[in-house]
């Protein structure tokens, strides 16, 4: 069975969150790394542009623009 | 209020007949953060540096493009322009506004903003330069109300800007307007949420004058052809040469692959060897004009940087019909994009990405094959490479 938007967007959440300050991650680190994760079965890259969509409109991710675009946590929550 | 600041280098630049951007921005001096913004902006004329950074944090909830961070770093002495941000507003297609919709613009922005605008920035966009991080989300919710949204920045697909096209040009081989809606409708989700190496831009041009320079200023460009014979009105053509223009000065010998011939009645067009430059169009309107079938060359690659080195793009598709739903190309640019995404470089546009990996490769890859036209210039061939089974012997 094909993973959720919502346990990829927990997954990509907090990789976000363990590498925060010490890595920048792309939407495509995360597309790829989530792919890694899951296994090509279960997730593709429209799985995680909804789960990006859905970190964004919730509000638990930001992006960050430091020389090309970032995803990354609000300042209140880093 | 604070004091007027004193500008005395920027002065200067009101001296003399042409526009000056100091007198526009004096214009607004009673607004403290474009008195700020005079102050500094004398202050780097001083010390000839700038003194703003960019980028950062800011933006509106869900979007990551449209905002462009923009701080001073001299935020004690220039307090009010401290948070100086620029919005990027989607402008409609070719331009066309009604007043009442630039009214409510312009009473939006001066509501939560500095009043100073761009119209328009260079991306196509609605520039509204100088709004502090809190304005951001009311002007955002404001815009919104009225119909309007945020165009793109950083690395997303920027937002398509097009020529008037068929609204208002006779040369338009496609409706650029149409075609630009189109496709920032379909690709809302690249517009607003950055997931590509760097930016990508789509411009649309009804002809080969190309009025966006999307051949200079696009990643993607979309240029109006034709495919049959250039349409010759020889009686326009001897009505042109009685009303003084050298048919022969003036159209022929300025062909570039001097396709023309005239003997003075009769304009003759080696249509083989045109290439669509739009010369003798452009010279005589009433007499000559592009063929009926008409559609569009995809050229790819462009950039435009500041200081220098500047990449034309380059011939991709020759011809298609730009009819909509323009399902091929959506598939040519999720090809595109798949590839670029995935294997670029930060900062690395889709032009220097094909130079990097070479364009035999990124052919394969998207699955277009090589045709004769994917050149630089008319009659050289920089990118096909014949495989030995084509040179063994020197025979083809
Ligand atoms: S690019 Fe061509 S069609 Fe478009 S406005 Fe300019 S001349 Fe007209
Ligand atoms: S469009 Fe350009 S290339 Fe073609 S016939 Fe006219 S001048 Fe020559």
């Amino acid at each position: 069975m094909a993973a959720t938007v919502e346990q990829v967007a927990e997954a990509m959440f907090q990789l976000v969150k363990e590498t925060h300050g010490k890595k920048s991650l792309k939407a495509m680190d995360l597309t790829k790394a989530m792919i890694e994760k899951f296994g090509e079965a279960e997730c593709n890259k429209d799985l995680c542009k909804q789960a990006i969509r859905q970190l964004m409109d919730s509000g638990r991710c930001i992006y960050s623009y430091f020389g090309g675009s970032f995803i990354t946590l609000p300042p209140d929550q880093a | 209020m604070s004091e007027k600041r004193a500008t005395p280098l920027l002065d200067e630049l009101e001296k003399g007949p042409w526009p000056s951007f100091v007198k526009e921005l004096k214009k607004s001096a009673d607004t403290p953060a474009v008195n700020d913004l005079l102050g500094q902006l004398e202050r780097s004329y001083e010390e000839k540096i700038g003194h703003w950074k960019h980028g950062g944090l800011v933006g509106v909830m869900g979007y990551g493009g449209g905002v462009i961070g923009r701080y001073s770093d001299l935020q004690a002495e220039f307090p009010e322009c401290a948070e100086f941000h620029t919005l990027r507003i989607n402008q409609p297609a070719g331009w066309f506004y009604t007043s009442d919709a630039l009214r409510t613009i312009a009473d939006i922005w001066e509501r939560h903003g500095s009043g100073l605008t761009n119209m328009h920035g260079s991306t196509g966009d609605i520039i509204l330069l100088g709004a502090k991080t809190q304005a951001l989300e009311p002007i955002f919710a404001e815009l919104t109300a009225a119909g309007f949204d945020l165009g793109g920045s950083g690395s997303d697909m920027r937002t398509p800007s097009c020529c008037v096209g068929q609204a208002r040009c006779e040369w338009a081989c496609y409706d650029t307007m149409g075609a630009c809606y189109d496709f920032t409708q379909t690709y809302q989700d690249e517009l607003h949420r950055p997931a590509f190496p760097y930016k990508y831009k789509l411009k649309f041009a009804g002809c080969p004058n190309d009025c966006v320079a999307s051949v200079a200023r696009s990643d993607m460009a979309f240029i109006g052809t034709w495919r049959d014979d250039i349409k010759v009105d020889n009686e326009g053509v001897r009505a042109a040469a009685a009303g003084g223009v050298d048919i022969q000065k003036e159209i022929c010998d300025m062909c570039p692959t001097r396709c023309m011939a005239w003997d003075g009645s009769t304009l003759a067009i080696d249509n083989s060897n045109c290439v669509k430059c739009m010369h003798c169009i452009n010279v005589l309107p009433k007499a000559v004009k592009p063929g009926d079938d008409r559609g569009a060359a995809i050229l790819i690659g462009a950039k435009a940087p500041i200081v220098g080195g500047a990449l034309l793009s380059s011939v991709f598709v020759p011809f298609i019909k730009m009819e909509p739903p323009y399902e091929d190309l959506k598939e040519l640019i999720s090809r595109i994009w798949d590839l670029w995404a995935e294997h670029g470089k930060n900062r690395e546009r889709v032009g220097e990405f094909i130079q990097r990996i070479g364009l035999g490769n990124f052919l394969e890859q998207i699955g277009l094959d090589p045709v004769p036209e994917m050149i630089s210039a008319p009659r050289s061939n920089p990118y096909i490479f014949f495989g030995d089974e084509v040179s063994e012997g020197g025979q083809a």
